[in-house]
């Protein structure tokens, strides 16, 4: 089977399109770059093809001086890359770790990390500089078409094709023995399962996993039946895990907590310290704004201690950062932030709820504990927040 | 041994112990209780020279009595001066020496200038006399200074990453705030200075109390700090220590730009 198609067809030599025609139309044609001129004010009928322009030969192609001189250089390319390589084989094991060294512009670097990086560069970019240099200046660079050849195979090599199928179904008895063919097509299908499973069940418990979600530290520990049992844990300083009295908190002190035991937990500390981080400030019970949220604020916290959950609303990142004075409470992610005087209500940023408030209360040895859970899912939005 | 037994129902013993137990006690008090380390240094003529340093450089703002001046609604804008009363000398100290006070202008924020304008007897003068209007943090001790000494750096770098970090960033870099205002950089700043701020809680800095952060905390901080800073930074270029902002920056432009240019001579006919 031949296909006359299947041959390059050269263009930008004089082939490929109307030759006469293109000069016929070039004779008329005003060139862009020439100047003034003055038309006729008539459109051709149909602009011509200009097809591709002439093939300009390279000075390596003409002159086997500049050959040899592109065949040098694309070597030294190459050689250099063996250079960079052997450098860093030699600087891997030469320099050791620790060493640093300075370097004009970068300051302190560390010397190892610095000389494997510039060998490693200097041998990859050898390569491809090379590479690029070569086929720029001594590979062919006339433009070629190559048309596609049919997709379709040819006849017989179809027909050849349905009886290689035919004799394997023959030889290995597959349509004639029918416990093989459904048994293998079970055990085939039902392979891929564990890996399913095994994605599928990382992914979190199956049943309502958002669950997880909506409880924290707070809410006590989780009994037999799946209920908690509020406890009035005390706050505590993170990290000390010392619990805290109200004459501590001076006002503009900002304390950082976590619920009393969290910290002493060996399994799950990061999650339950993800969900239950709290920052405590006191302000003056004056500085409260007079709205349903400042009330509601003043009144959860304890003569002007208030304590809000540290995780935002918008994606989880801890809110840390609170200025004393506008009392603003800025998350340093995406710049939302939180009026604690009134509520934490957001008045920047792309957080759309305030922060959870905790209610907090002295217990009878004089030290701050939780009068109550979150009374709502801390952090960002979900699906089934909503739900419960 | 008898004798006394045999007096201790005498009307006079109950009289002699409620004295002994009041001298034990106030020996205590007088032993343990908090007090100004300056206190004992401070004369009458310190008082009165630092109130009219105080008259003359700091009243335009701070009133003439160090009583304040009036927020606006915002408490960011105008020539808001806080009371001072109840400040300490701690605080003066701070904001003088690092050159934050006197403020050249209004602003959200007073900046740190590293030209002092006052000298040291000058500052310490205003120092005694904020702390003479009522009790506020005195300067710290030198005990609690002894960073290289007595300070643990990795007890320091937990306390600092859950208070501190936030703000300041874990390489102490600094941050931006709201609204123009800002965390600065801790690199170089004094120890004494570090410690001052975070018992003083200046401008819109929180306060560390003594009982939030115990003084071997804030020792404990100072050198986390201070040793993080003298490791060095072997990364070579630290764009700032800003984290993802400006290292996205310096590759959006440079690492981009870079690709952009070899792709453009990439498509160059070679002739």
């Amino acid at each position: 089977m031949t296909d006359t198609s299947n041959t390059p067809d050269r263009v930008g030599s004089d082939e490929g399109y109307d030759q006469d025609a293109y000069a016929r139309d070039v004779s008329t044609a005003v060139r862009l770059d020439d100047g003034d001129h003055v038309g006729d004010g008539g459109l051709p009928e149909r602009f011509p093809n200009p097809g591709m322009p002439h093939h300009q030969p390279r000075m390596a192609d003409l002159n086997e001086e500049a050959a040899k001189r592109a065949e040098r250089q694309v070597g030294t390319l190459f050689g250099l890359s063996v250079v960079g390589t052997l450098g860093f084989l030699v600087a891997y094991f030469a320099v050791p770790v620790s060493s640093t060294m300075f370097f004009p512009g970068l300051g302190m670097v560390s010397t190892s990390n610095f000389l494997l990086g510039l060998c490693l560069g200097i041998s990859l970019l050898g390569i491809g500089a090379g590479a690029v240099h070569w086929a720029k200046t001594l590979m062919p660079d006339e433009e070629v078409v190559e048309e596609r050849h049919l997709m379709r195979s040819a006849d017989e090599d179809r027909a050849r094709f349905g009886e290689i199928i035919n004799e394997g179904d023959q030889s290995s008895q597959l349509t004639r023995r029918p416990i093989i063919k459904y048994t293998f097509g079970a055990a085939m299908g039902l392979f891929a399962l564990p890996l399913v499973v095994l994605v599928v069940g990382s992914l979190g418990p199956l049943n309502r996993p958002w669950k997880r979600l909506e409880h924290t530290f707070w809410d006590g520990k989780e009994g037999e039946d799946g209920t908690r049992e509020f406890v009035r844990l005390r706050l505590m300083r993170d990290p000390q895990n010392t619990p805290i009295r109200p004459e501590d908190v001076t006002i503009g002190s900002a304390y950082h907590i976590q619920p009393e035991g969290l910290l002493e937990l060996e399994h799950h500390l990061l999650e339950e310290k993800a969900k239950a981080s709290v920052l405590m400030m006191r302000l003056d019970p004056a500085d409260f704004q007079d709205t349903e949220a400042g009330n509601q604020a003043r009144d959860w916290g304890y003569e002007g201690i208030v304590a809000y959950s540290k995780i935002c609303t918008h994606v989880g990142c801890p809110v840390g950062l609170y200025e004393q004075h506008t009392h603003h409470l800025l998350c340093p992610c995406h710049q939302s932030t939180f009026d604690v005087t009134d509520g934490c209500k957001v008045i920047f940023g792309p957080a759309r709820r305030p922060l959870p408030q905790l209610k907090i209360t002295v217990d009878d040895q004089g030290y701050l504990v939780a009068e109550q859970p979150f009374m709502e899912p801390v952090g960002p939005s979900y699906w089934e927040r909503e739900r419960r | 041994m008898n004798a006394l037994a045999a007096r201790r129902r005498h009307p006079v013993a109950i009289a002699l112990l409620l004295m002994l137990a009041l001298v034990v006690t106030g020996g205590l008090y007088a032993v343990l209780a908090p007090k100004p380390a300056a206190a004992a240094a401070v004369t009458a003529d310190q008082v009165a020279e630092g109130k009219a340093l105080f008259r003359a450089n700091c009243a335009s703002c701070h009133g003439l009595n160090a009583e304040g001046s009036e927020t606006d609604a915002t408490g960011e804008l105008a020539a808001f001066g806080p009371s001072l009363v109840g400040a300490g000398a701690a605080a003066v100290h701070f904001q003088m020496e690092t050159g934050r006070m006197p403020m050249a202008n209004p602003g959200v924020q007073a900046p740190r200038v590293d030209k002092v304008k006052f000298s040291e007897t000058d500052i310490e003068s205003i120092a005694a006399y904020i702390a003479s209007l009522g009790p506020g943090p005195a300067r710290p001790d030198e005990e609690w200074l002894d960073w290289e000494g007595q300070g643990d750096a990795g007890r320091g770098g937990t306390i600092y990453r859950s208070n501190c970090a936030m703000c300041h960033s874990s390489a102490a870099a600094g941050g931006a705030l709201t609204r123009g205002k800002y965390a600065p950089t801790l690199e170089g700043v004094e120890p004494v200075h570090i410690y001052e701020a975070m018992l003083t809680g200046p401008q819109n800095m929180p306060v560390f109390n003594d009982a939030n952060l115990t003084p071997e905390d804030k020792r404990d901080v100072i050198a986390y700090i201070k040793q993080m800073h003298a490791s060095g930074n072997p990364g070579g270029m630290n764009l700032g220590n800003f984290g993802p902002a400006s290292e996205a920056m310096f590759i959006w432009i440079f690492g981009l730009g870079i690709m952009i240019g070899a792709a453009v001579w990439l498509g160059q006919k070679g002739a």
